[in-house]
């Protein structure tokens, strides 16, 4: 990958996902942002809710900028870097938007589970219909804005559906507390209660999860 | 080589202890002499004091012009008013270290007199002291001021070391610390480079053992070396390409005459013979050797059963640790295991690399993303600390 290719995967409406992101953590507690970005989701947290949230960041260019603007950020690899926190040192753990841009998703899940009490994960759904319609009629790698890059140079390799999302929750044994489907703006589907129809028309699902 | 000694002729501010430090190794100091410079205004709280701890040839005057060069401070781009360590928002201070020889306690000061040993500067016998005694000096010096907490401690290379060093040892007394292009330990490279200057200086007949003073000179010529040597660890090699390249000083006329052994050929040989020549006007050999060892023996996680970690276990200090691309004195690997331990000791710590091609000295020289760093670090502090403009 190029350094003009950041990893992370951006959403049209960055604002509305993190709204809907904050909406599951409660004040006043520990948060670690994984890829955070311009630090938007930790200033949020701090100043709206009193979090005491702290950023990861791949991208140097956005790791200055939000220390200049003040956040605590640091440089750092969510494959790499979690690994160095202790048990338990987090209230949330938040990962938006990532998950299908790491190495390993699996061990990355797990460090979040091993570092906060609860982990919340937000990522593009694979199994929404136009993605498969695309595939089924073109035979192709679908392009959607939503999947925007060319499977040559896409960040995003491990793509999966909100279905795979929960077998994976469901082999690791993590609790799903609440999980909800949105569109690529973030806000919320109605059929958010029914997995297979979030899985067929949901933009990208919202996770929240803890340890058994 | 006849130097006059430049460094006699000046007073400096200076706040004397009567009661001396106890050193690490052991030694007591019965007297303990910290010179300093302060800029801006103590707060009625007492909340908005900032510590800038020097580099191994810095000193005190870090926002003002030197007192023997008559240039500029060292941080005048960071350190100042409206500047990223602002001095109308903060009460900086800047102590010369222990060991130096701008007025603070070091091998030019006089021996202490207990009678069993003759009178005269320390010279060689001054004892070893460390990045823990120097911290120590400093918090005399704090506490002199009237501050219990500091708002902010910060420095580069051995003055991030010292920032580590205070997080370490007073984490009650420090709100925020910047190590800046540092490390937690003193690298084999790095000793290794500071052994050939010190031997530079040993081998410099007018070095006398150490009792130069005797005779009147100053080991100028060893010194100047350690100086030139040390210097090349300051700069990248692309700093040194695009500041000179293979350019010459004065190219000769007739091109059998091009090939020469002696005197400035090339424009970088010039240049490090005008670093080291203009150095020991300023500069103390023996407290060269005494700070060169002391960051020699830095060793931060050694000092805390071998985890760095333990080091800041429980701490509530808010981190912001720098490094420079190409840096490789003390490389951003180094930087990085210092935010992972203080990742491990759950500390607040913010991370960043900054690009510069400047090397090692880029910490003193004009890198905007790094100015903006410090600024937008210290804002978010000061909110987090309740700070009042």
């Amino acid at each position: 990958m190029t350094t003009h290719d950041p990893v992370r995967f951006i959403a049209k409406n960055m604002r509305v996902d993190l709204r809907l992101i904050a909406g599951m953590i409660a004040p006043g507690t520990r948060v670690l942002d994984i890829g955070s970005g311009d630090g938007s989701l930790i200033e949020h947290l701090f100043r709206t809710k009193g979090c005491d949230a702290r950023g990861i960041e791949i991208d140097m260019v956005e790791v200055i900028r939000s220390v200049a603007y003040g956040l605590p950020v640091m440089h750092g690899d969510a494959d790499t870097d979690l690994s160095h926190y202790p048990d338990g040192a987090f209230d949330y753990v938040v990962l938006s938007r990532t998950l299908q841009a790491v190495e390993q998703p699996r061990a990355v899940l797990r460090q979040m589970l091993r570092i906060g009490a609860r982990a919340v994960v937000s990522f593009p759904n694979f199994g929404h219909w136009q993605l498969r319609l695309q595939l089924l009629t073109r035979g192709r790698m679908p392009m959607t804005p939503t999947w925007d890059r060319m499977w040559y140079e896409t960040p995003n390799i491990h793509p999966c559906t909100i279905h795979d999302f929960f077998d994976l929750c469901a082999i690791e044994g993590y609790v799903v507390e609440r999980w909800l489907a949105a569109d690529d703006a973030g806000r919320r589907a109605p059929w958010r209660r029914f997995p297979r129809l979030a899985n067929l028309f949901g933009e990208q699902g919202l996770f929240l999860l803890r340890r058994k | 080589m006849n130097q006059p000694d430049t460094l006699a002729t000046i007073a400096h501010q200076t706040v004397t202890f009567a009661d001396g430090l106890a050193l690490e190794c052991g030694v007591s100091l019965r007297q303990l002499d910290v010179a300093y410079r302060t800029y801006g205004t103590l707060n009625a709280a007492r909340s908005n004091a900032v510590l800038v701890c020097h580099a191994l040839t810095g000193d005190q005057y870090v926002a003002e012009t030197h007192p023997i060069t008559g240039k500029e401070g060292w941080w005048e781009m960071v350190v100042g008013p409206g500047r990223p360590v602002d001095t109308d928002r903060f009460f900086v201070i800047c102590a010369n270290v222990l060991g130096g020889c701008m007025g603070s306690t070091g091998p030019r000061s006089q021996r202490d007199g207990d009678g069993t040993s003759e009178p005269g500067p320390w010279g060689t016998d001054f004892p070893p002291v460390t990045m823990r005694d120097m911290v120590r000096a400093q918090k005399r010096l704090i506490e002199h001021l009237g501050i219990t907490r500091l708002f902010a401690v910060l420095g580069g290379s051995m003055g991030g070391m010292q920032a580590l060093e205070w997080a370490a040892l007073y984490p009650d007394a420090v709100f925020a610390a910047l190590p800046i292009a540092c490390a937690a330990y003193h690298s084999a490279q790095n000793i290794a480079f500071h052994e050939v200057g010190r031997q530079a200086i040993f081998a410099d007949p007018d070095w006398q053992g150490g009792r130069y003073w005797q005779s009147g000179t100053v080991p100028a010529r060893g010194l100047a070396v350690a100086r030139m040597c040390a210097h090349i660890t300051y700069l990248s090699e692309q700093a040194l390409t695009r500041k000179f390249g293979r350019r010459l000083q004065n190219a000769p006329k007739d091109p059998s005459e091009a090939i020469t052994l002696f005197g400035d050929m090339f424009e970088v040989e010039s240049y490090l013979h005008h670093q080291g020549s203009t150095f020991v006007r300023r500069f103390d050999a023996n407290s060269y050797l005494t700070i060169t060892r002391a960051m020699d023996y830095f060793d931060l996680a050694s000092d805390h059963k071998g985890d760095l970690a333990n080091a800041f276990r429980g701490t509530r200090t808010r981190f912001l640790l720098v490094s420079f691309t190409s840096d490789w004195l003390f490389p951003t690997a180094e930087s990085r295991a210092v935010a992972r331990a203080l990742n491990r000791a759950g500390a607040n710590v913010s991370f960043v690399e900054i690009p510069s091609d400047k090397g090692h000295d880029a910490f003193l020289l004009d890198e905007p993303d790094f100015h903006r760093t410090l600024a937008g670090f210290l804002a978010g502090c000061a909110e987090h600390a309740g700070l009042e403009v």
